[in-house]
């Protein structure tokens, strides 16, 4: 019998990826385009928020959207009636966007001199976790009718965020979401997020996220 | 649940490896995936029995290191470790604080493999 042997192959599983969404992160970052990556599971208002943030960012300021779906325009329609430019990738079954199919939206904008691209990633708080998009911004939504519980069911996405956006905070009274154990079980896992609380809804909170997305834009455009 | 990319990531690896080294059978990988993960191990061996077919990869089986999540407490820097359902409420053994850094836990790494 032939024997066996043992090669090393030391090699990170995800490595292409991670090298592709490096390129990208470089590549806007020399043109000066912030690229926010937006996740959330399905309903918890992550097209409303770029409704919002297009009201709330528009003068002055040159925007693209890149909405990720499974089978449908809808979402793409909706941001594009407001007059900003979008585009639509299907992803066809796939339950996240990788930095490969990031780079297809992007030459899809086909815009050259945008201060923001953020990417509705699709609605699922698992996969897009492991996959590096190229964004230089993670912000994640929990909406508060899916409970205080999620960041013990789904740590990884709350670690990887800089902003939480808790949307649908006109609930609360209706619920028994309690503020102070969400904030102390995502803090633990992450202590250097930013929580903001919000209401896609009535706009309560709106002000708070779209100062912090203006200075993020701003610094960048000023090369720091 | 996104077990089939990752797998064509491990396969794409190894064959490349196996192609290098004057390989005529893969019988066995040896990978590294952090406790974070969500990937199931039943799974991913399913999808690459699928996209291995008829590659020197067929039937090699693959065998999944678990690595532990550690957090490093962001007072006083002890290690300790956390499981998946409940390192949201996480306490440091040592002082009491919540606040912590993860360490360990989201590995995605091929070790080896056995070839012939």
């Amino acid at each position: 019998m032939e024997d066996v042997r043992l090669i090393e192959v030391k090699e990170e599983i995800l490595a292409d990826n991670n090298q592709v969404a490096a390129g990208v992160r470089d590549q806007l970052r020399t043109k000066k385009t912030l690229l926010v990556n937006l996740m959330s599971s399905p309903g918890s208002g992550k097209t409303s928020l770029i409704l919002r943030t297009i009201e709330g960012l528009k003068q002055g300021m040159k925007m693209g959207v890149i909405e990720a779906d499974i089978d449908s325009k809808v979402d793409a329609e909706k941001v594009a009636a407001r007059g900003v430019r979008a585009i639509q990738l299907r992803t066809g079954g796939f339950c996240h966007l990788d930095a490969t199919m990031v780079t297809q939206g992007i030459d899809a904008l086909a815009e050259n001199d945008l201060d923001l691209i953020i990417i509705e990633n699709v609605g699922n708080l698992v996969c897009p976790a492991e996959f590096d998009t190229g964004a230089h911004k993670n912000v994640m939504i929990l909406s508060v009718p899916e409970g205080d519980d999620k960041p013990l069911k789904y740590p990884l996405m709350f670690s990887i965020c800089n902003v939480l956006l808790v949307n649908k905070i006109d609930y609360l009274s209706l619920s028994d979401f309690d503020m102070d154990t969400l904030r102390k079980r995502v803090l633990a896992l992450n202590p250097d997020i930013k929580i903001i609380e919000v209401s896609c809804k009535t706009g309560v909170g709106i002000d708070q996220w779209i100062a912090w997305l203006g200075q993020e834009v701003e610094s960048f455009r000023s090369g720091q | 649940m996104h077990e089939l990319p990752i797998t064509e990531s491990i396969l794409n690896i190894v064959l490349k490896h196996a192609a290098k080294n004057n390989v005529r059978q893969v019988v066995a990988i040896h990978l590294r995936i952090g406790k974070l993960s969500d990937l199931e191990d039943e799974w991913i061996q399913h999808y690459f029995d699928y996209l291995s077919k008829g590659t020197m990869a067929q039937g090699a089986k693959l065998i999944i290191e678990r690595t532990p999540i550690i957090l490093q407490c962001n007072s006083c820097n002890t290690s300790y470790e956390a499981d998946m359902a409940t390192i949201g409420d996480a306490v440091c053994p040592a002082c009491g604080q919540t606040e912590s850094t993860l360490i360990s836990g989201r590995e995605y790494y091929i070790k080896d493999m056995e070839v012939q």
